[in-house]
């Protein structure tokens, strides 16, 4: 896939994540309830290591979804707390933490005839006050966004005339005008050929080894293993292991968390954990 | 630094504010004032008797005395005056629930706040008999308001819905319907003209008196719309990204409704229901300007719609008067034909 998004040569960028006890984000001991009964997670603790590039796995309803809204401060845990630097996320104003953290849902609809650059632009909301409504950081802040994504050429672009994997791009442009340490995605990758889902995720690699803090929940195993730099297997709601893809994903983990057996080979490209299903 | 290709051309301010205004809204938005203008001025100075321009213009400027003086500034002003805020605050409070519930349809008089304020007004008429207008007025505001928590607590759950809204607001606005009419039946007949009449949306006899609190009122309100319009565009990005981009959705929700719940009800007690503005004016000047970024453009095709529709219905048949309701029904019952066809043709 040629992309114009390596800038720089991949080698030279290894990622570092920062392991230290010092995570930017994590939670403790919360409990995420659905409507008013159903318990999804109860008593989770998760720390996102900083500057890693982290990817939540698990089977479907699983719960990771929900920890990822969890963790963007869209839902309130209803025991328990998600702590954003140090602080409880829901004591934030809302703004404060649109510009320490970005979410980008599944699936967004844009509004009916909104162009490319004007909807990057709304990912300036939490920087905008009702006098200060357009600014040379704004204008500067989208157009890295769309460099970065390679979004420039269709910056006049209707977004509904735009094909799936260009159309997530400009989402995660708009994500990435937030300017946020912090990037949180759900399912990024799930309505993409697999050249695109490929090009996204080098997209995300980059931007990792550029110092973000990448979080993002994937259905692929092998994209997940292949990318990022932790892993969080998740099943019912609960931590089942977290730790490096390379040592973590066994075929015990696989069939605990997904119930499917499997044989784990080298990745010939990457080195890292390949999961080949064994079948009935 | 090079500069961003918004598909749209906007002009930069720096100071003292910085915004980033869309050029071409700005120029429809001009041209809807002008040509709102040119109307005014037309209708200063037609009527029963005819004023010249010249006679206008030195009563507007307080020279002239006398009939010309009582006839322009007593008469004619306000009833041009009021068709103009009114009608902006009819199209704002129409363009804000568009917005919120994502469809053209979702406008307050379909959704059934009209009716209700109407409701509001039929009890006050016909409770006390000699109607009073600060009771009518605050009757009609009452109505709105009941009615629009009534919808409110049917439709919402968790979070707006756009579709269920109108459902709702379609059954309550008919059933209201039904309602206002068995109060008319009800009651002796000339009560019941009295209340009929003003069912019907009208600005004729309207004086000073009338429309300084309501003007009062919505043009503070059409400031507070305004002061609203970034977190009402944001939301239009659904739930999750305008909240993860820090909208308070639940608090800008319910004030946005509140706005645009008075702003169909102030101009609704002041003159009694009048249809179709607030449904059709934030959609045609879509189709001009192309965007709906801002609500001000919407505002002048209100003014500019209800300015013309009064005139007309002045107008149209000698030595008649008609109510401006009839002239709004009328275009606006063709519009909403026109909508619904392409609405059915476009889901299916």
């Amino acid at each position: 896939m040629n992309t114009k998004i390596t800038a720089i040569p991949m080698n030279e960028l290894e990622p570092s994540p920062d392991f230290s006890p010092d995570s930017k984000l994590w939670t403790e001991n919360i409990t995420i309830k659905y409507g008013n009964n159903r318990v999804i997670s109860q008593n989770l603790s998760v720390k996102i290591p900083n500057k890693s590039f982290t990817v939540i796995v698990g089977p479907n309803a699983c719960g990771k979804s929900t920890l990822l809204r969890a963790l963007s401060k869209l839902i309130t845990p209803s025991a328990g707390h998600v702590l954003l630097d140090g602080k409880d996320i829901m004591k934030y104003k809302s703004k404060e933490v649109a510009r320490k953290l970005g979410f980008l849902p599944q699936s967004s609809t844009a509004p009916n005839g909104i162009t490319v650059a004007n909807l990057i632009a709304h990912g300036r909301y939490p920087y905008q006050t009702l006098v200060s409504q357009w600014t040379s950081e704004d204008e500067a802040a989208v157009l890295s966004a769309m460099e970065v994504t390679n979004t420039s050429e269709l910056s006049d672009r209707f977004v509904d005339e735009l094909s799936g994997g260009q159309r997530q791009r400009v989402w995660i442009a708009m994500v990435l005008a937030q300017q946020t340490p912090i990037l949180l995605l759900d399912e990024p990758t799930t309505y993409l050929d697999i050249a695109h889902q490929i090009e996204l995720l080098e997209l995300f690699k980059n931007l990792n080894a550029q110092g973000n803090t990448m979080v993002a929940v994937l259905h692929d195993l092998n994209h997940a293993a292949r990318y990022a730099n932790h892993m969080i297997a998740m099943k019912e709601g609960q931590i089942v292991a977290q730790g490096n893809p390379s040592d973590i994903v066994t075929e015990q983990l696989v069939e605990k968390v997904f119930g499917m057996k499997c044989t784990i080979i080298d990745d010939p490209i990457s080195h890292t954990p390949l999961v080949v299903p064994l079948g009935k | 630094m090079s500069h961003i290709d918004f598909g749209r051309r906007y002009i930069r301010i720096k100071k003292p504010f910085k915004w980033r205004i869309d050029i071409r809204s700005l120029v429809v938005t001009s041209i809807l004032f002008v040509i709102t203008m040119v109307i005014g001025a037309l209708a200063l100075m037609m009527g029963s008797l005819d004023v010249s321009g010249q006679d206008v213009l030195s009563a507007l400027t307080g020279k002239a005395t006398g009939m010309t003086k009582t006839i322009v500034v007593e008469w004619r002003l306000p009833r041009v005056v009021a068709a103009i805020i009114f009608g902006a605050g009819l199209a704002v409070s129409g363009a804000i629930f568009q917005s919120i519930t994502r469809n053209p349809l979702g406008s307050p008089d379909i959704i059934g706040f009209s009716s209700g304020s109407y409701t509001g007004a039929l009890l006050v008429m016909l409770g006390t008999g000699p109607v009073s207008y600060l009771g009518v007025a605050a009757g009609a505001l009452a109505g709105g308001f009941i009615t629009a928590i009534l919808i409110y607590l049917f439709a919402f759950r968790q979070g707006t819905q756009g579709f269920r809204l109108i459902i709702v607001g379609i059954a309550i606005s008919t059933i209201l319907g039904s309602f206002n009419n068995m109060l008319l039946i009800k009651n002796e007949a000339e009560v019941a003209l009295t209340a009929a009449s003003w069912g019907i949306g009208s600005l004729n006899g309207i004086g000073w008196k009338h429309i300084i609190p309501a003007m009062i009122f919505v043009v503070l309100l059409l400031f507070c719309a305004w002061v609203m319009t970034r977190p009402l565009r944001e939301m239009e990005l659904g739930y999750d990204v305008s909240k993860s981009h820090g909208v308070r959705i639940e608090r800008s929700q319910i004030i946005l409704i509140l706005i645009a719940v008075a702003l169909i009800a102030a101009p609704t007690a002041v003159m009694g229901p009048v249809s179709f503005v607030a449904l059709a004016a934030p959609q045609i000047v879509l189709r001009f300007a192309k965007t709906a970024e801002s609500l001000i453009p919407s505002a002048a095709m209100g003014a500019l719609l209800l300015l013309a529709a009064d005139v007309l219905a002045q107008q149209i048949v000698p030595d008649i008067i008609l109510p401006v309701g009839v002239i709004t029904l009328s275009i606006g019952g063709l519009y909403l034909v026109w909508l619904l066809y392409h609405q059915a043709r476009s889901a299916f």
